[in-house]
Order: structure tokens, then sequence, then C-alpha cells
């Protein structure tokens, strides 16, 4: 693998993960528990797809045979796709959303505050620029945790059990392939490393204030990374990709 | 055209959801420049996923096109990153004014992660007896709250 290729595809890495998830929550839109809600988390879903756009632009650049940003997110098919396999898990009720949501939301405040460091100027500006939104979707996911953890037997059961079921996706985020291997030697990339133990000390502290009970399965399912998806995706894509590839010649 | 007809040109130009609001006073113009009948803008996204940013840029082409300027290269730079410490002491009257409770602070206010409260003054009455109700609002750029003053919830623009 050339240097020009794990570029690529670590910015579809990046944005596909920002992309899937962000498809995710828009699944909510209208649909939300109360209003306050489904204002909220559409809004982190607008800022995610709206950072997914920024990264596969430069990757379309990156790749150099003129696939723009369009191009990447709609006429790819699933092996293709290289986001972490917890942002095509399904929504579920808000419980499992808000635990995936959080899984991921501080997964992604760690590695973009590391990435602000990136010699590669396109990434530390992106990083710069998301971090700031997704600070804020860090809180949200934080202070929901700490609400249904700490709430009634109901709302406790429903983010502990999805806290069980989707904690066999987390070792994903830490576990660097060849790409990580090319980039990381020449400062372009994020060591997962380094980010790993503080994202087990924030996730730890904010389980136990939840009153929750953190996973000891420590078993990790790999293989978004290199586009071995769960079933999950091709739904996803299925629909997310009908509209321009059943009318290519579409516009708004 | 010269610098000075230009800049009269771009404070026509207006946020959409804030139609009092010129993308000088918000602060998304990073540069701009007139060669002969050529004008080259820098811009500077506010949130990532801003529709807003779009329908900007195609009032520039299009005021500056009316003009009489030849060609208009826009160009989006994301770094460094805007912050609404960008906005004008002008830009936050009229957000004010509007009805929007301009940005307190400067940067993403550490009481976002500690989940300390702020005090906003209402836009309406002025009181500081205020409590937000979602760190999201109507917009990418706003929280919603509500004065226990006079009773009307308002947008307040986020730190960024």
């Amino acid at each position: 693998m050339t240097e020009q290729d794990a570029l690529f595809d670590y910015c579809l890495r990046i944005g596909d993960s920002s992309l899937i998830i962000g498809h995710r929550l828009s699944e909510w839109c209208g649909h939300g528990p109360i209003l306050e809600e489904d204002i909220a988390i559409i809004n982190v879903s607008l800022d995610l797809v709206g950072q997914a756009r920024s990264v596969l632009d430069y990757a379309g650049k990156i790749e150099g045979k003129g696939r723009s940003e369009d191009d990447l997110a709609y006429l790819r098919d699933v092996a293709f796709y290289r986001n972490h396999l917890i942002c095509e898990q399904p929504n579920g009720d808000y419980g499992r959303t808000i635990v995936r949501q959080f899984l991921f939301d501080s997964f992604h405040y760690l590695f973009l505050n590391e990435l602000v460091n990136s010699k590669d100027d396109f990434f530390s500006g992106y990083a710069e620029k998301s971090l700031k939104e997704v600070t804020y979707h860090m809180q949200h996911s934080t202070k929901w945790m700490l609400r249904m953890g700490d709430g009634t037997e109901e709302s406790h059961g429903r983010v502990q059990e999805p806290l069980n079921d989707l904690w066999r996706f987390t070792g994903e985020f830490f576990a660097g392939n060849e790409v990580d291997e090319i980039l990381t030697s020449t400062g372009i990339a994020v060591d997962l490393n380094k980010i790993k133990p503080k994202w087990q000390q924030y996730v730890r502290s904010i389980v136990e204030d939840a009153t929750l009970t953190l996973p000891t399965n420590n078993w990790e399912q790999l293989g978004g990374k290199e586009g071995r998806h769960t079933e999950h995706l091709g739904f996803i894509l299925a629909e997310m990709q009908f509209l321009p590839r059943a009318y290519p010649d579409a516009t708004w | 055209m010269n610098d000075f007809q230009l800049r009269e040109l771009l404070e026509e130009i207006k946020d959409p959801e804030v139609p009092v609001l010129s993308i000088l006073d918000l602060g998304v113009v990073r540069s701009y420049t007139v060669t002969g009948k050529v004008v080259d803008i820098v811009l500077t996204p506010t949130y990532s996923g801003c529709p807003a940013m779009q329908v900007i840029e195609d009032d520039i082409v299009t005021i500056l096109k009316k003009n009489g300027v030849r060609d208009v290269n826009v160009e989006m730079v994301l770094a460094p990153a805007w912050t609404t410490d960008w906005i004008t002491k002008k830009g936050k009257q009229q957000l004010k004014e509007f009805g929007i409770a301009p940005p307190e602070k400067s940067s993403v206010d550490k009481s976002s992660i500690t989940g300390d409260a702020k005090f906003i003054g209402c836009p309406q009455c002025n009181s500081e007896n205020t409590e937000m109700i979602s760190q999201f609002g109507s917009t990418a750029c706003k929280a919603l709250y509500r004065c226990k003053d006079c009773l009307e919830p308002f947008d307040y623009f986020k730190c960024l």
C-alpha cells in the first residue's frame, strides 16, 4: 500500500464513520422522544454529515481520480466503506442510541484532539474545526448517560443492556492496521495507543457515575476498517443511496 | 471596482437566518481582493453542516455579477476555524435586537463540559433569570433558552 493509498483510506475511515453514524441519527428526525431531543439529535447528525462532506471531498482530491464527495458517499458499495462497525448499528430505542453515541462521541473527541497535531494541514484544520462541535456532542451524550443510568430502574436497564451489547464494537476504535502503521510514521495519523487509556478512563468514570456496570467481555469485533461490515450497512446504503443511483441526473 | 465598493456590496449580503446581520459582521469573510474584473473571496464556514453557507456563497456570486464583476471565485477555508469571537460588536448588537441572545464568551465554553450554568441575558426583557432548555436549538449554531421573568423562550447563539 502506498502512502497515497493509506491517506485515501484514512480519509474514508474518518468520513465514513461520521457519515454513517450521522445518517443513523437522521433516522430519528421527527421521531424523537421529546421535541428538544429530536432537535438535539438531528443537530448532532447535521454536524457529523457536514464534517463527513469535508473529509470525503479531501479524499476525492487525494485519490486524484475525479471522484467528488457525492460520488464517494453515494456510489460506493459496502465493501468499500471504512467506517467503524459501531456506527452502523441500529438506533433501537433512545437509550440504545445514546449509549452508541456516548461510546462514539468520547472516542471521536479524543481522536480529534490528537488529530489537530497532524502534519497534514487539512487534517489539523479539520480537527480544529470539528472538535468545537464534537465537544457539544460529547457533552450531550454524556449527560444523557448520567440521566438514564442514574435514573429509574427502567431507564437504567435501557442503557445497561445496550452498553453490554455494543461493548464488543469498542475495541475497533483502537485497532490499527497497515494504514495506521504507514501514516503514524509520517506524523499524519493519530497514535491510537495514546488515546486508548484516556478513553477507557473517561468511559469508566462516566459509567460509574451513572451507576452502571462496565462490561467485562473483551471480545473485539473488527472488520469495518477493512470493509468487512455487519449486515446493517447494506440496508443503510440501500436507503441512503437509492435516489442518486435511481436518478443519476437528478439535481436540486 | 475598488475594495471600498466591494466591501459595500458584501455588507449587503445577509445571513439567511438572521436577515439583519451581514456576512462581514458574522465574521465569515476572511479576505476579499479585486483584480481587474475578477474578485476572489475567502470564506470560513461557521458550523460543518451549516446549510446557510451555500446560500451565502450563491448570494455573493449573484450580487457581484449583477454589479459588473466578470468572475467571482469563492473559496472555503477551514483553518483557522471560525469562532464566535469573529462576530463584530455591531453584529452582536444586531443579533440581540433580532431576538437572539449573542454569544457571551470566547470559544467553546468550558462550562459546556463541566455543566455549570451560564447566565445569559434575555434579549426581550434583559433579565438574567434565564435557564437553558436545550444545548441544541433551531439551527446548529443556537441553543434554546427560556426567560423565567417574562416567560418568553429565546435562541442563544452558542459560543464556538
